[in-house]
């Protein structure tokens, strides 16, 4: 456990912050996720000992709520929106073509490490459904046959 | 920046309305949904533009105004050329665009889409062509939400200051009575009860929450308010926590709507640098402070125990009551909570009084409600109704019916994964909380979604009970297993597999959820499969295996 701490991230400002504050331990997880992309393991200990807390309540609230990701994420990642608007117009066949073309299922990560797609609950923008978030910005609209072009736009931002 | 009294609020508001009104200027509708559709583009483009031709024409990003369907928009006002708003542009167009309304001093008519008039937004309240009425809605597209002084200018902390001026807080839950204000999630509990519930309980530290964990999953009002108009939501959370004697406030907000979370941070920011937050507010003797708390993706948070057992950094699992939040909620200490929507309302009903807010909706169900508009329907978005409405104006009139090429409009759904279909047969109703119960739907938060011959109905209870069966925390055994074993059962009726008996079983689950489940969340699950099943039992009948001789039984 010892040699983790060490080798883990400085985050002692996060617990800084946090740390005086009443029921913070969500915040505090936020802020990591934001900084790491996810909460990995390392982290977590070391939030443990800095905030004074048992892993396992870190992990309690981790494993409970969808937000929370274990995993890196891959370096790209697709989220189609599943809200009922996205659903009716044909969020589903957004999925199935993404998992089609990217040889991955919902919520995987293309073994090269470069794409994430995953369906999402509703962000929100149910006017222009059916949504797609690529790396955070919002797609409006999108066709199945505007797939491949996405995927393809994200390969070459990879190469600029 | 010197701390605000309550005498220098007027004079701040009229050197605000200076700056507002100015005689030139370009509005950008730059919520989410319409930087999702290209706003920025847009915006970036009439920057270079208007420097280009050396205009000295303003150029502000407001919020949305709720025309979803024509995103992004953009308004201009000059002098020469009537006030007009665009809509579905793009950064290729703006040059004609400018070229035209500048130049020409004309109105591009190939962009021309319904202007604020229309929409009702110049006053609040005011009755509008569109046959919207706008209070909650009145500042967004309006106001740059990130400047307070907008908001002062549109009226903003003038209910605050009559708030702590006039009425105290026994006074303000009188108003709060008096304008038949009902919890606007979907509940529709009278607010001044929830306000007056807390008051009377006697405890150093009292909580007022904000329940911005929208997670209806079709509808956003609760984002476009936080977005468009978050110091109207800061302000009736300052009042409310006057009200009920709170020492403390959280926004609890989902993380799924970043743009919220920003706007308010900043909102709360503002207040605070002005005094409108913190020690002695506006000079007087109530101190108290508002702090954002962020969701992580969990639908149960919604409900009121759950949503306080996430804000105390744990779970979010819900408790049983009693005892109710009023007594012991946020850390064993009496907390009150209210949806956005609701928040939104108090600042409006504290300038203008109850009885000004008593004058709109029905006789039970007063004021206005926001719906988020969406599915099958030409002109898709948020719009706000005076309570009473008919669901036929809602869905002809403002949302021009179906799109164009679809089907004949079947049903409604309202309450997102708690409420139920309305069948079009059903579209004179009047809108209250009582009539769309009675129809075995609910109010909710204000989902909308129309559906076509296409949509199937089994489809559709499939879809939102797979989403409670996936959201439910677990914790019950009705709402756990009972919803899995429904699950089930819809996916094989689905496949063509299921018998007469699987409907009754359906039947006889759903009730029992309904009795048993802990909180909310179990207890209206099987609502869309009733409700379904009420209205459009032969969409399942001939799906079943037996299905012809049921039908011929019948």
């Amino acid at each position: 456990m010892s040699e983790q701490l060490s080798s883990a991230p400085d985050i002692s400002r996060t617990v800084k912050k946090w740390l005086k504050k009443r029921g913070s331990l969500i915040m505090a997880l936020h802020e990591i996720q934001n900084t790491f992309g996810y909460v990995p393991r390392s982290v977590s200990l070391q939030l443990a000992h800095l905030m004074d807390v048992p892993l396992a309540r870190i992990y309690e609230v981790l494993t409970f709520y969808n937000y929370f990701r274990l995993d890196p994420p891959g370096k790209n990642t697709i989220s189609v929106c599943m809200g009922t608007a996205c659903y009716l117009k044909g969020a589903p066949k957004l999925v199935e073509a993404f998992a089609e073309e990217l040889g991955v299922q919902e919520g995987e990560t293309t073994p090269d490490g470069q794409f994430f797609l995953q369906s999402v609950r509703c962000v929100g923008c149910c006017g222009l459904a059916p949504v797609v978030v690529v790396n955070g910005t919002v797609m409006s609209k999108v066709d199945v046959s505007q797939v491949k072009e996405i995927i393809a736009s994200c390969m070459q931002k990879e190469e600029v | 920046m010197p701390k605000l009294t309550l005498d220098d609020l007027n004079p701040m508001q009229i050197e605000a309305q200076k700056a507002l009104n100015r005689e030139n200027w370009i509005r950008v509708g730059c919520s989410t949904c319409g930087l999702a559709a290209g706003a920025e583009g847009v915006y970036q483009t009439l920057k270079e533009e208007l420097a280009e031709r050396k205009l000295d024409i303003e150029v502000r990003r407001t919020g949305c105004n709720g025309m979803c369907h024509a995103e992004p928009l953009v308004e201009i006002n000059v002098s020469g050329v009537p006030r007009t708003m665009y809509g579905n542009l793009k950064p290729e167009y703006v040059k004609d665009l400018l070229n035209t309304h500048l130049k020409k001093e004309k109105i591009a008519k190939q962009w021309k889409v319904d202007g604020v008039e229309a929409l009702g937004q110049d006053d609040c309240g005011k009755p509008s062509a569109s046959k919207q009425v706008r209070i909650v809605l009145c500042n967004c597209g309006i106001v740059d939400p990130t400047n307070i002084d907008d908001y002062i200018a549109r009226c903003g902390y003038q209910g605050l200051k009559r708030a702590l001026q006039e009425y105290g807080s026994e006074g303000v839950i009188e108003q709060l009575k008096l304008s038949g204000l009902r919890g606007r999630g979907g509940g529709g509990y009278p607010t001044h009860l929830k306000w007056e519930f807390v008051r009377r309980e006697k405890s150093a530290e009292k909580y007022m929450i904000c329940n911005g964990d929208e997670g209806d999953p079709g509808a956003y009002m609760d984002r476009s308010v936080l977005e468009g108009d978050p110091h109207a939501v800061v302000e009736g959370m300052i009042i409310a926590g006057y009200a009920i004697g709170a020492t403390m406030g959280y926004f609890y907000i989902r993380a799924e709507y970043p743009l919220a979370v920003e706007r308010i941070e900043n909102a709360i920011r503002q207040a605070r640098r002005l005094g409108l937050l913190g020690k002695n507010i506006l000079g007087t003797d109530f101190s108290y402070d508002l702090e954002v708390r962020l969701g992580a993706g969990a639908f149960v948070c919604g409900e009121e125990t759950a949503l306080m057992s996430s804000v105390e950094g744990r779970r979010g699992y819900p408790w049983p009551r009693p005892p109710f939040p009023a007594q012991k909620g946020l850390w064993g200490n009496p907390s009150n909570i209210n949806n956005v929507e609701t928040l939104a309302n108090v600042p409006a009903i504290m300038r203008n009084g109850g009885k000004w807010f008593a004058q709109f909706g029905t006789e039970e169900s007063k004021g206005t409600k926001v719906f988020a508009v969406t599915g099958n329907v030409r002109k898709a978005g948020l719009i706000e109704i005076p309570m009473g409405t008919t669901l036929n104006t809602i869905v002809y009139d403002i949302c021009g019916g179906p799109a164009l090429g679809s089907n004949e409009v079947k049903a409604v759904q309202t309450g997102g994964p708690s409420g139920g279909v309305i069948p079009a047969r059903f579209f004179e109703t009047h809108v209250s909380y009582e009539s769309l119960l009675r129809l075995g739907s609910i109010m909710g938060s204000g989902g909308l979604i129309v559906m076509d011959e296409q949509d199937s109905m089994v489809e559709i209870a499939k879809f939102y009970l797979g989403f409670c069966v996936e959201e439910s925390c677990g914790k019950c055994a009705p709402c756990r297993i009972g919803g899995r074993q429904m699950l089930m059962l819809l996916n094989r009726i689905s496949k063509g597999e299921g018998t007469t008996a699987d409907i009754d079983a359906l039947k006889r689950i759903s009730h029992a959820m309904q009795k048993a489940s802990l909180c909310g969340l179990g207890q209206t699950a099987p609502n869309p499969v009733l409700s379904t099943l009420r209205y459009f039992e032969n969409e399942y009948t001939a799906l079943l295996k037996d299905g012809a001789q049921a039908a011929g039984a019948r």
